[in-house]
């Protein structure tokens, strides 16, 4: 009489279109899998650039074909069904383990061996020779593997194909649409296009959006002897990195919240928003989770500024051995940069959602929460009564904040955390939640307790 | 130590009372509101009794955990810790009566427990209206928690599903089958969804919206009987037009009727559900009912006896957990507004409207492409008093909307202060000028000018 199999998950009813589609995406996940385990290097170079602009265009019209008619059809609305039930997505599932590892695994071999990418890094070197004149390879850069033009790429190639995914599946949220189209914007252009093509220019990578201390190595001494001394663009930066990293970010965040930058701008925030929003409501949402929050990523601010203020003391009047400031500038790199914001922060995306770094270890963004939560316009809004605790605000948020907490006591949401990504606002089935700026007198307050104020005693 | 965790906001601490030992039956919104609120207020023992689950849990949340946007622990209201940090304990038994007279609860597992006050919140049970075969297995309405484990199991073996009913959990229902790839056809006895609540408009935007989501929609439809199999379980369901539509679960969602057995054991004076007065006491003064299970036996105005809705639990919770702990306070719920979501248009409404609206009393714009409707109700003779708001796919800002409809404001001056009512997220399109092209094509004679800026805090914070 039935037919188990089909209890958990829908029906295969994929249209032929979508079928086809789907077989192209998987053709270019194929080339980039057979080419980055094992490159044909002795590959005549026409046939290289085949298999490559082969690859990105498979992926990329694949991809947005397949999500096309996944989410694009039929009415408009939040399509989280089967989160919970799918095991890529459900919390320690056996696939969110196998993508877990993969993702690990891979930023480990990134940072430390990344010899063992050379087929990948062939793989994509004919698009970097085409498009910039570069190349990572070791008969090109005077003997090491440079692993991150083929990294940048693939990280692009996620931000727009995952991107292509979120417009459809928000399409009927603008707010979500032009965010969207922003970090796609600032990753494609000043994470991509921009740095490769300074550095083919001048040998320098510039990353215009990143600024101290999440860019913590630009204020170290060596950085600023070179890019103060470096060509005229180089200077530029520099003064860029600083104004925004000072007054830039008080004002910006004082209007908008944090969310100008975190959701908006930010590389790490674009992958989480596009790749990652399969993985959101994975985060830990309990109070535990909070206090853990608050010590480490306010651990690791302290631990930047007092290296950075150091080292540049250090610089002017040398009170520390040489290999002390050098130690402690690696030590720093390694563990935070490396190990926290890669192999953690990406890694773990199917196993603790997709903004470990942003909420526990990002130092940029514990200086945008703290003036977030002190000195900002910015608030989520809940709508007077109307919360039925369902639990979806704080199920799908990334941050882990457990906006249940606030919206069903009729207090509005003011977070050092919080990134303004609006995805509780867009789940909310009552429409309770509004992200706004508004007069900071009354951020906090509990406008409309009803119990309180109004109806029990009109 | 209680002074040292009190929120001050609530202005000083209670006057210092004899505690006593307060037992809730239900831990459904009213019954953990209340218990809140107590907490809140007073140092009294709470003790608060389910038998459904250990946690107080969010019952709107049901459709979630089926669809697998949420767990069942998503769903609770607060962290475990949160109910032992406040002493408020919480009990998983049934009960199995209440003696009156020596003021004891009886459980089916626990020991007997004697209690100062009581109240009740057992909320409601699915309606059912003697239809042959509705005892089938796979026949069945949505309320509980044993409900939606029922439905999972059921669901492993259904690929045709019936719905009856054209009401919020119906539509519900509809949308979770609907996500496992299940055929749902869904019986309405209406001319269209939900018609005895929603003006037609309104009901029509919705039946279309069902049809888009592939439900087989059935209006003017009602159910005659359900067949079942040599095995006992649902086969097909016989319609009154004599259509016959297989299926292989039945879903029963023709509305609830409060839950007052235990009351009617106890002896209290009940009605459909338990009477109780302006103070939520029912006919023994220390007991009292709040919730889907309290009948009013003066409803305020505009409002009905019986509420089975999320928002008439909080409120009434909010009013006995202040009696109990303070001043004997009157139910007073306010001006009344209610929300849903059907399939993926929400809905919010706001005072008055009523399912027929005159011509002259109403204001309507509608945009089927986007699924969005607003009505605004007023008063026939200008200047038009504002008395209900009706939105579809559109939110509304509820201090705002209650204001207005508290201080009965001229149609013009609401239209002049539109830009504040809105609640729908940032850049979202603007409805201003569709809906004032709709207000000027009614009234061409009265102009006004609308503010841009929202002006919140001077509509809000500041008296005009």
């Amino acid at each position: 009489m039935a037919d188990h199999t089909l209890s958990l998950t829908p029906p295969s009813d994929m249209s032929a279109a979508q079928r086809i589609s789907l077989g192209v995406l998987g053709l270019g996940v194929l080339l980039l899998l057979v080419g980055s385990l094992a490159h044909p290097v002795a590959l005549p170079g026409l046939w290289a650039h085949l298999w490559a602009y082969g690859m990105l265009l498979s992926l990329i019209g694949g991809g947005a074909a397949y999500y096309y008619y996944r989410f694009g059809q039929g009415p408009a609305g939040i399509r989280n069904d089967g989160n919970f039930h799918r095991s890529a997505t459900q919390p320690w599932g056996a696939m969110a383990w196998i993508l877990g590892l993969v993702f690990t695994g891979f930023y480990i071999i990134l940072y430390w061996w990344p010899e063992y990418l050379h087929s990948l890094i062939a793989l994509v070197d004919p698009l970097f020779q085409h498009w910039f004149g570069r190349s990572g390879l070791p008969e090109n850069t005077g003997g090491y593997y440079n692993p991150w033009l083929a990294y940048g790429l693939l990280y692009s190639l996620a931000v727009l194909v995952m991107g292509i995914r979120f417009l459809y599946k928000y399409r009927h949220i603008r707010y979500q649409q032009v965010r969207t189209l922003s970090v796609m914007f600032f990753q494609l252009v000043f994470a991509f296009v921009l740095p490769n093509f300074l550095a083919a220019l001048n040998g320098q990578e510039l990353y215009f959006h990143y600024f101290w201390p999440l860019d913590y190595d630009v204020l170290f001494p060596s950085s600023v002897a070179t890019l103060t001394q470096g060509p005229a663009v180089a200077q530029f930066f520099f003064w860029w990195a600083l104004i925004l990293a000072v007054p830039g970010t008080v004002v910006l965040t004082y209007f908008f919240g944090k969310r100008w930058y975190c959701s908006w701008v930010c590389g790490c925030g674009g992958l989480a928003e596009t790749a990652g929003d399969p993985f959101r409501h994975l985060s830990d949402k309990s109070l535990r989770a909070w206090q853990i929050e608050r010590y480490l990523i306010h651990g690791v601010l302290l631990v930047i500024t007092v290296l950075t203020v150091g080292l540049l003391v250090n610089w002017q009047w040398s009170f520390l051995p040489q290999q002390w400031a050098e130690g402690a500038q690696q030590g720093y790199g390694f563990l935070i940069g490396s190990v926290f914001a890669g192999v953690v922060g990406v890694g773990f995306y199917p196993l603790f959602g997709s903004r470990v770094w942003c909420r526990f270890g990002c130092p940029q963004a514990a200086i945008l929460g703290i003036l977030q939560k002190y000195f900002s316009r910015f608030r989520i809004t809940t709508n007077g009564g109307q919360c039925i605790s369902c639990g979806n605000c704080s199920t799908y948020c990334e941050m882990g904040i457990d906006v249940k907490w606030y919206a069903q006591r009729e207090q509005n949401i003011v977070r050092a955390s919080c990134v303004g990504c609006g995805i509780c606002s867009a789940v909310c089935p009552r429409g309770v939640l509004k992200l706004e700026s508004g007069p900071t007198t009354h951020k906090t307050v509990i406008h409309i307790d009803r119990d309180e104020v109004k109806l029990l005693e009109p | 130590m209680s002074f040292l965790t009190r929120d001050w906001r609530y202005g000083p601490l209670p006057r210092k009372i004899e505690t006593m030992r307060i037992v809730i039956i239900g831990n459904g919104i009213a019954g953990s509101t209340a218990a809140r609120y107590l907490r809140k207020r007073a140092d009294h023992e709470l003790i608060m009794i389910s038998g459904e689950s250990a946690h107080p849990f969010s019952r709107t949340a049901l459709m979630y955990m089926y669809m697998g946007h949420l767990r069942y622990q998503d769903t609770k209201l607060y962290e475990d810790f949160f109910w032992s940090k406040n002493r408020i304990q919480l009990l998983q038994d049934w009960v199995t009566k209440v003696d009156t007279a020596t003021k004891t609860v009886h459980l089916s597992q626990s020991a007997p427990l004697s209690f100062d006050k009581l109240i009740l919140a057992t909320g409601s049970h699915s309606n059912r209206f003697d239809w042959p075969g509705q005892d089938l297995q796979g026949v069945q309405g949505l309320y509980s928690l044993q409900d939606l484990a029922a439905l999972e199991e059921w669901s492993a073996s259904t690929r045709q599903a019936v719905v009856v009913g054209g009401g919020l959990i119906g539509i519900e229902l509809a949308e979770m089958l609907q996500s496992r790839g299940i055929h749902v056809t869904m019986l309405v006895r209406e001319d269209n969804y939900w018609d005895n609540v929603l003006p037609k408009e309104e009901a029509q935007l919705i039946d279309r919206h069902i049809e888009a989501h592939q439900v087989d929609l059935r209006l003017s439809t009602q159910l005659q009987r359900i067949v079942g199999d040599e095995e006992g379980r649902v086969k097909e369901v016989v319609t009154d037009g004599g259509e016959v539509i297989p299926c292989q679960w039945v879903g029963l969602a023709v509305g609830v009727h409060p839950n007052a057995a235990l009351a009617q054991s106890m002896g209290l004076a009940c009605n459909k559900g338990v009477l109780v007065d302006d103070y939520l006491q029912t006919s023994h003064p220390d007991i009292y009912a709040i919730g889907d299970c309290a009948e009013l036996r003066q409803p305020p105005p505009g409002r009905k006896a019986i509420e089975p809705v999320w928002y008439t639990g909080k409120l009434m919770g909010k009013t006995v957990a202040r009696t109990l702990a303070t001043t004997p306070t009157p139910y007073r719920p306010g001006i009344w507004y209610n929300s849903a979501k059907f399939f993926d248009i929400e809905y919010q409404v706001y005072g008055t409207i009523p399912s027929r609206p005159a011509a002259e009393n109403t204001l309507l714009w509608q945009d089927a492409r986007q699924w969005q409707s607003i009505r605004l109700h007023f008063t026939a003779a200008p200047p038009h008093a504002l008395q209900g708001i009706n939105v579809l796919g559109v939110r509304i800002r509820h201090d705002v909307a209650d204001k207005m409809i508290r201080e009965a404001w001229p149609l013009s001056k609401v239209m002049t202060h539109w830009a504040a009512l809105y609640f729908d997220p940032e850049m979202s399109r603007s409805l201003t000028p569709a809906l004032l092209d709709a207000y000027r094509e009614r009234f061409p004679d009265a102009p006004i000018v609308p503010k841009k800026k929202r002006q919140l805090r001077d509509l809000l914070f500041f008296k005009p």
